[in-house]
């Protein structure tokens, strides 16, 4: 498993795509947040949820991790390199397992960045937008225990997507594929149960799907209101990254290369 | 001399002919089977989806409180020009037999709205719900000539209003200004509605001594016995920011009433018209209308107006045209995969070296993606607009009259967006080269802002919608909108903040940025 990791990390740290993707992820998560904070305002009218407001970013920032991920496996086909690594480690499953933990990896490394951005963009411009503690909005703290879960369940949540997109990448050993099934999985629940007014329905489509389940780990207020408590849904967002890994490492044991 | 013949000659017929380009693209995007199959996978997944998500919407109206819940939307009332309508109020009223005339003061007008939907109409219609003060801006009182007591009948009538000053309005759909401001005790508003024959004429006043004239209506048909009286209506109040709409009340004081005319019943009786229509009302209690010798105090909710989409309304269409977000995503898929899978495997020099003039190649691709694109498309959204449609109304969902045009243009649109977006696609994978960038920018671009637009503030919402490519999905709205109906005019509740066709100039906008710079990309760059 050592030299697994080592030739992962190899091809990983020298490909250039990595740094930017991962650079990517921050800048564009950051700036995607502060832009909604910065167009949001003070209603008198119901609460908002200003921790969950400003992580907004992560709805684009995992479409970027998800390019990083799939690209680690699909690469690998469309250059012809994967019979390379598979001849030099025949044990089809320690490479994806290889591959998966520097996945996690990076994903924290970027998430921890992209999350702490947005948080500071948030704490910088949300007493402007009158979010002021006189409303009744104190400012974003780490030290606020759902704040918390919301900042490191959204890191958490940017590994499972990793991990999500990497096992849809090796099951479909093409980069466009895997990126559309991923993103059309992820995108896809939110807005049917948008549109669903059952309100069964809509409870049960958002239990199930793997975005709306995830993002659940951002509210900080009204939990008793949410589909499905923060920790279940990122459970069963972990569910939805478990079975893609299983069916990709099970794809990947029985298929030629 | 005769090199330069055969030449000329095979140029003119020979694999530099944009036809043959064309026929070698379609050549290539036929034979391969994935493709094809994701062709027909896109059509299929826009009928699916709009079906699935048709079925998840069920109608439940509970116009006062959960006992008076249905399952099936109750009949909307169309208005003398054909419209649907909104007609529900509470109307103080006597026959008028001729000629005649009524003057009132409407000496206050105040009004609260619940802050959910009514709970409970416990005994006697008292309502348990909390109540907080606030006018709805078209809120009505005022005079009113109706044809009958029927849903939807000819009208005309002279009010005041929440917000809007003193109008004169007539058949729902039309209105004229009288005098602007609010009506307090210390500045009450005198108003006047003449008969004669089948015209109306509207006065108003802020001494009872000089009065203007507003406005006249002519009621065709309008028979010699019509129906006469005060009437007081509030629409659903919406808050601001919010994306529905609640029930709400106004309350009115009249005083110095006089009425001149054969008036045989002499008295008058108070009733709340179309307290069952489908429309948010609070239930009516018996102190609404408290008459005294020459005063009264008339409570009323409800509306006079044309009727507007939005969710409290109808349905908003969105289910029926969600199916297309799936479709998009695996058009955007196919259409990248047709240039990038020309790099990955090297085809891309060949084609290059047949044909040398790199941007016609582009301008073929462009033309077979989007073709194919069309037609899936096509197909696909007419069978999801059919099937979606069926299950809607079988699940006793009120939808709104769309017309002939406004369906095609639907349809059309959404099949052109659908090839719009795949150009869009094509052209990302010819700059980029590499298929995962390409994609993940296709689908950030035109189907992420559609989910952010439900988690945001309507504001961030509009903009979005006017300036992403997702703007394009403005060829999907059918709500009709009116300035006499307070409304959250959101793209939630299916109003986008640029015209249809408007919105899909934005995303060709992008798609021809993007072939711009596709083609300058592969002028420039080696193969």
């Amino acid at each position: 498993m050592r030299e697994a990791l080592h030739a992962e990390w190899t091809k990983l740290r020298t490909l250039t795509s990595t740094s930017w993707l991962l650079l990517s992820t921050a800048v564009l998560t950051v700036g995607v947040s502060a832009a909604v904070v910065a167009a949001s305002s003070y209603q008198a009218f119901g609460y908002q949820d200003t921790p969950k407001l400003s992580l907004t970013g992560i709805d684009l920032g995992q479409a970027v991790v998800s390019i990083l991920a799939v690209l680690v496996m699909s690469n690998e086909y469309s250059t012809g390199m994967i019979r390379t690594t598979l001849t030099a480690m025949p044990r089809r499953l320690v490479v994806l397992a290889a591959k998966a933990t520097l996945l996690t990896g990076a994903a924290v490394a970027g998430g921890i960045v992209a999350v702490g951005g947005c948080l500071l963009a948030g704490r910088l411009i949300l007493p402007s937008k009158g979010f002021t503690v006189a409303h009744g909005y104190p400012l974003l703290s780490l030290a606020h225990g759902a704040t918390l879960r919301a900042a490191g369940g959204s890191v958490l949540y940017l590994v499972l997507i990793s991990l999500f997109s990497l096992g849809v990448a090796t099951a479909t050993r093409d980069s466009a594929t895997a990126i559309g099934v991923v993103l059309g999985l992820l995108y896809l629940f939110p807005l049917l149960a948008q549109v669903v007014t059952d309100p069964a329905w809509h409870r049960h489509l958002e239990q199930i799907g793997p975005m709306t389940a995830g993002l659940a780990i951002q509210a900080t207020t009204d939990l008793h209101s949410l589909p499905i408590s923060p920790w279940a849904g990122l459970g069963v967002f972990a569910l939805w990254a478990g079975a893609a890994l299983a069916t990709g490492g099970i794809l990947l044991r029985l298929r030629d290369a | 001399m005769t090199t330069g013949i055969i030449a000329h000659h095979s140029e003119a017929v020979g694999h530099d002919g944009f036809a043959q380009l064309l026929r070698a693209e379609w050549t290539k995007f036929r034979t391969v089977r994935g493709w094809v199959i994701a062709l027909g996978a896109a059509a299929l997944v826009i009928v699916l989806l709009s079906f699935v998500s048709a079925s998840g919407n069920r109608f439940s109206f509970c116009p006062t409180g959960p006992s008076s819940c249905t399952s099936r939307h109750p009949a909307v009332p169309t208005g003398p020009g054909g419209e649907p309508v909104t007609d529900s109020f509470m109307f103080v009223h006597q026959p008028l037999v001729g000629n005649g005339a009524v003057t009132v003061r409407v000496a206050s007008l105040s009004g609260a709205h619940t802050s959910g939907s009514p709970v409970g109409g416990g005994p006697n219609g008292t309502l348990h719900v909390t109540s907080q003060p606030v006018l709805a801006p078209w809120a009505k009182a005022g005079i009113i000539v109706e044809r009958d007591m029927s849903q939807g009948a000819a009208y005309a009538a002279v009010m005041v209003t929440g917000a809007h000053g003193v109008r004169m309005q007539y058949d729902y759909t039309h209105d004229a200004p009288g005098l602007p401001g609010a009506v307090v005790v210390s500045s009450p508003r005198w108003l006047r509605l003449t008969r004669i024959g089948d015209i109306i004429t509207g006065y108003d006043s802020t001494d009872g001594s000089h009065w203007t004239d507003i406005g006249t209506a002519r009621l065709r048909g309008l028979p010699s016995t019509a129906q006469i009286g005060l009437f007081v209506a509030s629409p659903a109040y919406f808050p601001p920011g919010s994306n529905s709409g609640y029930p709400s009340m106004a309350t009115a004081s009249f005083d110095e009433i006089s009425v001149r005319g054969d008036l045989p019943a002499n008295s008058w009786t108070g009733e709340a018209i179309g307290a069952n229509a489908f429309y948010p009302v609070l239930p009516t209690a018996a102190s609404w209308h408290r008459l005294s010798r020459n005063a009264f105090t008339v409570s009323g909710s409800g509306d006079i107006a044309p009727r507007v989409g939005g969710s409290i309304f109808s349905d908003t269409g969105a289910s029926i045209l969600v199916g297309g977000i799936p479709g998009l995503i695996v058009l955007i898929v196919v259409a990248t995969l047709f240039v990038t899978s020309e790099y990955r495997r090297g085809l891309i020099r060949i084609t290059f070296t047949a044909s040398p003039r790199r941007g016609r190649v582009l301008a073929a691709k462009a033309i077979v993606v989007g073709s194919a694109a069309f037609a899936a498309g096509l197909v696909g959204t007419a069978v999801a607009e059919v099937v979606a449609h069926h299950v809607l109304i079988t699940n006793g969902i009120y939808l709104l009259p769309v017309s002939g045009p406004t369906e095609a243009r639907v349809i059309v649109g959404t099949a052109l967006l659908l090839a719009v977006a795949a150009v869009l696609a094509l052209a990302l994978g010819t700059a980029f080269r590499r298929s995962a960038a390409a994609v993940v920018t296709g689908i950030v671009l035109l189907v992420l802002p559609f989910i952010l637009v439900y988690t945001l503030p309507a504001g961030a919402s509009n903009w979005l919608m006017r300036l992403t490519p997702t703007a394009a999905f403005a060829v999907q709205g059918t709500q009709p909108n009116s300035p006499l109906v307070a409304n959250a005019y959101t793209v939630t509740n299916g109003y986008y903040p640029l015209e249809p066709w408007a919105g899909l100039a934005v995303l060709c906008g992008y798609a021809a940025i993007a072939l711009g710079a596709a083609t300058w990309l592969l002028r420039r760059r080696d193969v």
